[in-house]
């Protein structure tokens, strides 16, 4: 039976004051004890809202009931099935507007603790002893995936389990997309990513990294000279933006992605054990308040920066980082800009960067996102004496590829044009999803749209099939 | 991983490797540029494609041993892999035809300008290249350049071989009617050190002939994703992986260029110097 207890199980985590120093995980995980205590906060409700509030619709409720049990194998099996990525979403996902957000104990009490829980299950399923015997293809039809972030993977996954011969074409010298080489290991260790990358490969996926779908390899030449039978777009939405204020290439001025991919993927943090080398700077702006602005603001500060300082234009209340984040940073020392808008990044005669021209902002009448919209404040102007500056301020996706092809539309964001539900583009036996579809979101929905493309797939294949044995 | 299938050392600090990458070989166009990694926890580090053999499925590329990445590269020999090769990269130059081109590449910027050449006198252009180093032990290429070009002008600086000065002043001389045929260049191509280019830039600015110059800013990933390599041309920021890397080099920004170059010199020599030493713990241990 549901026990009342009005607190989620606290989630055990390294001291603030020692892990914002190291890259190592901050949050420790769940143990069974504690797992099983959660377990039984959740009220097994008729209508398990939950699951509504779930891109791909986990059956909440029976893997909780699994856990209470104690039957861990059955939890697992029951998430597996509708999510690939159950490690990684259980640690990444925005579950306070999500999942956690419908939970029918929000309100009173806090929500049960589900993504804690999930992670619990994919951690415990990490550890026991592979038993799968290598899977190979058994159809004769061959499919392309651009791109091994988490929608790419799990297309793949899902491809191959359905007997599809898959290989899984990556720019960079390792797969994974943001997963490697923008959410740092102290949120999401590198160790899931292998494992679940591992777990591909068994299943018969094969990953060619350092090949450029467009520059390599023409797209059209997957189909028409390597065989392929249906390509898979998950590119992603890897181009960042900047804002054109004066002082932006100013030497100590990053973009986030640079700033994270010099650290997660090359890691500067290491040099020079490893080579590439960083100057993260000792008092650090970043500017935008969304998860890459958290992440970058921590990591500066695991890099040695004596200063982080988040600096945003709106309000806590537009801010959108996962609030788990926020509220680490906030432990880690952190300090916030609200309201700040930066006007021009200042240097010395070198050409470093030695401050970070804001003026202040008030909230006006909703813009077009819905949200209020920020208005500068007349003779507000003031200087934050910083030696770095990180611009975190969106990205879109990358026109290398779309641009290297023709009768792919695109929208006036630079967004390829994808049925939601299926993945369809504008052009026959190319599919695409995640936030090369929908522009920068959320590890999940990616994952969901590589996952309905897969069924998609596999539905125009055999309709096609049927039509040439008919 | 990419074969190294042939090595040849053409100075004591530039070697030219001839690289199994068929993808590469067939998709490259001539200025186009790879990204490299030579080890796990390594850099990566852009190199342009000298040149590109379809048919043999090769690359050719040429290292001039300046810090830890092309040391441990340069290192490499014949049957090794380089771990990580990735391209071909940037967009290659568009340079309207029939005219007389005149390449000038400085140091190891000789060998790029190998593929370039070729295809402009394939395709009917006139091309001179001008090469220049210190010495006549330190030109590279010559005689693979030569047989791409209508004329080569060697320089160097001590007059051991072909007229003895600096790359642009040769420049000039050409522009000044001097040339093989008299006839002064309608378009320049530079490709080399940073000061060399922007002194090909002042050489050329004054007549007014189009010069383009090859930016090679510090890169990650070569695809548009960190914005690393940016660079200001006439005012507006472009990334050099995918704009680039060839300029108008009477707009690029060569001051802010120089100085995003040399973001991490320090942090550069200190490793280098700490590799050399341990290089010669190693040697001397053995
Ligand atoms: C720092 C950071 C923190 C984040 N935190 C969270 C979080 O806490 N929770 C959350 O839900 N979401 C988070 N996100 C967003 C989430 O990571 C993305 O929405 C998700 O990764 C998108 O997945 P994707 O598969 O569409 O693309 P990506 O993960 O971007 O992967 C695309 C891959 O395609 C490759 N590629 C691109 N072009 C080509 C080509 N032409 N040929 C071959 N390969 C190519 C890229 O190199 C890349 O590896 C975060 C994003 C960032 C940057
Ligand atoms: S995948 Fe995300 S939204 Fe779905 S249950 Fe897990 S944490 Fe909640
Ligand atoms: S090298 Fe990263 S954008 Fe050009």
């Amino acid at each position: 039976m549901p026990v009342k207890r009005v607190d989620k199980t606290p989630m055990p985590q390294r001291d603030p004051g020692l892990r914002a120093h190291d890259f190592l995980e901050v949050n420790e995980g769940y143990d069974l004890q504690r797992a099983m205590f959660e377990a039984e906060r959740c009220l097994r409700c008729q209508d398990a809202v939950c699951v509504e509030g779930c891109p791909v619709r986990i059956p909440i409720p029976e893997f909780i009931h699994a856990i209470a049990a104690g039957d861990i194998a059955k939890a697992a099996s029951i998430l597996r099935d509708a999510n690939p990525l159950p490690a990684i979403c259980g640690r990444v996902c925005p579950q306070e507007s999500q999942c956690e957000e419908r939970c029918h104990l929000s309100g009173r009490f806090t929500p049960a603790a589900i993504g804690h829980l999930e992670r619990f299950v994919a951690d415990w399923e990490r550890e026991q002893p592979a038993c799968e015997a290598a899977q190979r293809p058994w159809r004769d039809e061959k499919i392309a995936v651009v791109g091994s972030g988490p929608a790419g993977l799990v297309c793949a996954g899902q491809l191959a389990d359905m007997g599809y011969s898959v290989t899984v074409y990556e720019a960079l010298h390792a797969a994974g997309g943001v997963l490697r080489y923008g959410i740092p290991e102290f949120r999401l260790p590198n160790a899931v990513l292998d494992w679940e990358i591992e777990v591909l490969k068994q299943r018969g996926v094969e990953i060619v990294t350092n090949v450029i779908v467009g520059k390599t390899i023409a797209l059209d030449d997957l189909l028409e000279k390597m065989g392929f039978a249906a390509i898979f777009i998950g590119t992603g939405a890897g181009l960042p933006k900047f804002l054109g204020i004066p002082g932006e290439n100013l030497n100590g001025v990053y973009s986030a992605n640079e700033f994270l991919t010099r650290i997660n993927l090359m890691r500067a943090y290491d040099f020079p054990t490893a080579d590439t080398p960083m100057k993260a700077g000792k008092r650090v702006a970043v500017i935008g308040a969304g998860n890459t602005a958290m992440d970058t603001v921590r990591s500066a500060l695991r890099m040695g920066a004596e200063q982080g300082l988040i600096v945003y234009r709106r309000s806590e209340t537009e801010m959108t980082a996962r609030l788990e984040e926020y509220h680490h940073a906030i432990e880690e020392g952190v300090e916030f800009h609200w309201l700040t808008n930066p006007i021009e990044v200042l240097g010395n005669d070198d050409g470093w960067v030695t401050g970070l021209k804001c003026q202040v902002m008030e909230l006006g009448e909703p813009d077009e996102s819905g949200r209020a919209r920020p208005v500068p404040v007349a003779g507000s102007e003031f200087v934050l004496p910083v030696d770095t500056v990180v611009l975190s301020i969106g990205t879109t996706p990358n026109p290398l590829l779309l641009s290297s092809t023709t009768g792919l539309e695109t929208d006036r964001w630079g967004c390829l044009v994808a049925d939601e539900t299926d993945g369809r583009t504008t052009r026959a036996r190319i599919y695409a999803g995640g936030d090369v579809v929908t522009g920068a979101a959320t590890v999940i929905l990616a994952a969901g749209a590589g996952k309905n493309a897969a069924a998609a797939i596999h539905r125009d294949l055999a309709a096609a099939r049927q039509t040439a044995a008919g | 991983m990419a074969r190294i299938l042939k090595k040849r050392t053409l100075t004591p600090v530039t070697r030219l490797f001839v690289v199994e990458a068929p993808l590469i070989a067939a998709a490259a166009r001539p200025g186009q540029f790879v990204i490299t990694r030579v080890r796990e926890d390594g850099e990566r580090i852009p190199l342009t494609i000298a040149d590109f053999d379809e048919a043999g499925g090769t690359i050719t590329i040429v290292v001039q041993e300046v810090g830890v990445t092309t040391r441990l590269l340069g290192a490499l020999e014949e049957g090794d892999d380089i771990l990580d090769v990735v391209g071909p990269l940037g967009t290659a130059p568009e340079i309207p035809p029939g005219g007389h081109v005149v390449g000038v590449g400085g140091g190891f910027g000789a060998a790029a300008l190998l593929s370039l050449m070729r295809e402009l006198t394939s395709r009917g252009d006139r091309t001179t290249a001008i090469v220049g180093a210190r010495a006549k032990d330190l030109l590279i290429l010559t005689d693979e350049l030569g047989a791409v070009c209508d004329s080569l002008e060697l320089c160097t600086d001590d007059g051991s071989a072909g007229f003895k000065g600096l790359v642009t002043e040769r420049l000039q001389q050409l522009i000044d009617g001097d040339g093989d045929g008299g006839t002064s260049p309608d378009r320049v191509l530079a490709i080399g050190p940073m000061p060399m280019m922007r002194a090909v830039a002042e050489t050329t600015r004054g007549a007014g002939i189009e010069t383009l110059v090859s930016m090679d800013p510090l890169m990650i990933d070569g695809t548009g994703m960190c914005g690393g390599c940016r660079v200001t041309v006439n005012g507006t920021v472009k990334f050099a992986c995918v704009d680039g890397p060839f300029f108008d080099a009477h707009a690029v920004d060569f001051n802010e260029a120089v100085r995003r170059n040399k973001m991490y010199a320090d942090l550069e020599h200190a490793a280098a110097d700490r590799q050399a030493t341990a290089c010669q713990g190693a040697a001397g241990g053995a």
